[in-house]
């Protein structure tokens, strides 16, 4: 990847950021920790990985994906409204009882989301669903998603692993967020999931660890995983918490909060935002 | 005496017989010789998924295919289909609102000897609260095919429950009128009680109305072979002349149709009402018509029912 283009999708990655961070803050809820802990990678994907085209949302032969962790709704939609799904500005009505963007991604009321998830463990399962009705119809469509760290203490995500293996899904990629938190503490404390990598190896699949952040090490694994016949692959993306915004970083209080105004211009400012320009989101409209 | 055949055998060969005319998939979960999607696989392997002893998967990744416009069968038995993929049915495919059809067999307590961890009488209940889901159950090997393929049209999800006990045909009649979902098929007039009946109990309101035509008690029946949406219309109209109904279904009482009957009479027509089903209570061990006469699953317990309910009109 050249320098250039490398540099476009960092801003992008940034703009979806401080997406993150105006739907949440204008909610007043959300769960901004593990959005902007995926926002390079969903950036990537929407970007340079996968076929899409906004002004089509559900042509037949599109790549598909499913953000098993739904919860981090916010990057999703963030990231699509990049993409020119639906506007930026919509971004505001996160959570709103007039606003189709529902707290979890709901596919039948925004354009661009494949599927409705949420519940964890359910989407790896519906993505294997998508690959495997691809491959049975003679499709060369993809299937993307990316599941939680944590959530991977479902069982379901481990019937799903069994799955995509068994029919040989090589048409799924799952990437796994290890940001190494969970609501009630780190990953370890809790209920520890790890080692993924070892993990889904067992079950059959195509590994791949990389730095969530680094897009250099996202390509070349989304580039070997189109390469790998015959079995699904598993990239463990190492990732921080919160990544961007100084005082959420590794934080685990930040997984399911809004910031407040003050923290809100410090997010701002951190995703690099002028004064003049973090002072604009608070000028009132007439 | 009419030909017998259980509806999930009667669901394995309609999808056998439906397969050419609608390029549906079927998935199970290492159940398929019992539900009889076995017949399915055998004629159509590559159409078959068999998803292991994983329910919960299995139903999301039905909704998966669905979502790229390919309808998905999903069978397993009606206790692991509602019940233990239960929150899946919910989330992956009704919320989205996705084209799967979810084929459950072994339902209620003609089961049999596996007993009460295998006789599901709650999946009335768990389906039907469930926003935009239809449910159907069919009453004999006729209904259950016209059920398969009106599943099959129809758009949205859609809980089928079938039997694991051979019934006789009672709806192949030229004077039934045409299976519709959400239409309920009247099979007997009557002017005294109307016995609404659903699944393998319609059999029994058929036999229970003749006893009461004997004892001078004329019985309308009614085989309510969707549950939801409900056939209100012919329920009010119905109920309105006779003046007492009585629901038959082999599930709880609480939950399933009688539920369904008393909602929607209490609030359009207040009459009488006498539910027959199982009591609120767990299923157990035991040969089928034993099982039957236990929990007064039987067209007597329905006689009497329909004559509690006629004694109590005003």
């Amino acid at each position: 990847m050249n320098q250039s283009e490398k540099k476009t999708l960092a801003e992008t990655a940034n703009r979806v950021r401080i997406g993150i961070l105006d739907g949440v803050y204008n909610a007043g809820c959300g769960h901004p920790g593990g959005s902007l802990s995926i926002a390079e990678l969903l950036t990537y994907l929407y970007f340079k990985e996968m076929k899409v085209d906004p002004a089509n949302p559900k042509a037949t032969d599109r790549d598909r994906f499913v953000l098993s962790k739904g919860h981090t709704a916010p990057a999703l939609y963030a990231t699509l409204a990049e993409r020119g799904f639906f506007p930026v500005e919509e971004l505001k009505t996160l959570r709103k009882i007039d606003s189709r963007l529902q707290g979890h991604p709901d596919m039948k009321g925004i354009p661009g989301v494949d599927m409705s998830t949420g519940s964890l463990g359910l989407g790896i399962s519906a993505a294997c669903g998508m690959a495997l009705a691809g491959k049975t119809a003679g499709k060369d469509y993809r299937v993307y998603t990316i599941l939680g760290d944590g959530e991977s203490e479902e069982g379901q995500v481990w019937e799903a692993a069994m799955f995509a293996s068994h029919y040989h899904l090589d048409n799924l990629v799952a990437i796994v967020d290890w940001n190494g938190l969970q609501i009630d503490g780190t990953i370890e404390e809790v209920m520890n999931p790890t080692p993924h990598n070892l993990k889904f190896a067992a079950f059959g699949w195509n590994v791949i660890s990389i730095d969530a952040h680094d897009f250099d090490q996202i390509e070349a694994a989304f580039t070997a995983a189109r390469g790998v016949k015959g079995k699904p692959t598993a990239i463990i993306a190492k990732s921080i918490k919160g990544k961007g915004v100084s005082y959420m970083e590794n934080a685990v209080q930040w997984h399911g909060a809004a910031p407040k105004e003050d923290l809100y211009r410090v997010g701002l400012a951190d995703l690099g935002l002028t004064p003049e320009e973090i002072e604009g989101r608070f000028v009132k409209n007439g | 005496m009419a030909d017998k055949i259980a509806t999930r055998e009667a669901y394995g060969k309609a999808l056998v017989a439906l397969a050419d005319k609608y390029p549906f998939v079927v998935l199970d979960a290492d159940l398929s010789q019992a539900t009889k999607t076995c017949l399915f696989a055998k004629e159509h392997p590559d159409r078959f998924f068999d998803c292991g002893i994983a329910e919960g998967n299995m139903m999301s990744v039905a909704a998966g295919i669905a979502s790229t416009g390919t309808i998905p069968f999903v069978s397993s038995f009606a206790m692991f289909a509602a019940g233990r993929a239960f929150e899946q049915v919910r989330n992956s495919v009704a919320y989205p609102h996705l084209n799967v059809k979810i084929g459950a067999t072994h339902a209620g307590i003609t089961v049999g000897e596996d007993g009460a961890t295998h006789q599901c009488c709650e999946d009335f209940a768990l389906m039907r609260v469930i926003p935009g889901m239809t449910v159907i159950c069919p009453a004999d090997g006729p209904e259950t095919y016209l059920a398969v393929e009106a599943a099959l049209k129809w758009e949205g999800p859609v809980y089928l429950r079938f039997g694991r006990y051979a019934v006789p045909e009672v709806t192949a009649g030229d004077n039934v009128a045409p299976f519709e979902i959400g239409k309920g098929r009247l099979l007997r007039e009557g002017s005294d009680v109307t016995i609404v009946a659903i699944g393998y109990m319609v059999h029994l309101a058929l036999e229970a109305a003749e006893q009461l035509a004997s004892e001078g008690v004329s019985a309308e029946v009614i085989d309510m072979h969707t549950l939801k949406p409900l056939d209100a219309e012919l329920l009010l109209q119905s109920a309105g002349k006779t003046g007492a109904v009585v629901t038959a279904e082999e599930h709880n009482i609480i939950g399933g149709l009688g539920s369904a009957v008393c909602e929607a009479l209490a609030e359009n027509c207040p009459v009488p009402v006498e539910r027959v089903g199982v009591r609120d209570t767990f299923g157990r061990s035991g040969k089928v018509p034993q099982l039957l006469e236990y929990y007064g699953l039987t067209s007597s317990e329905i006689v009497s029912r329909a004559k509690s309910a006629i004694a109590r009109k005003k």
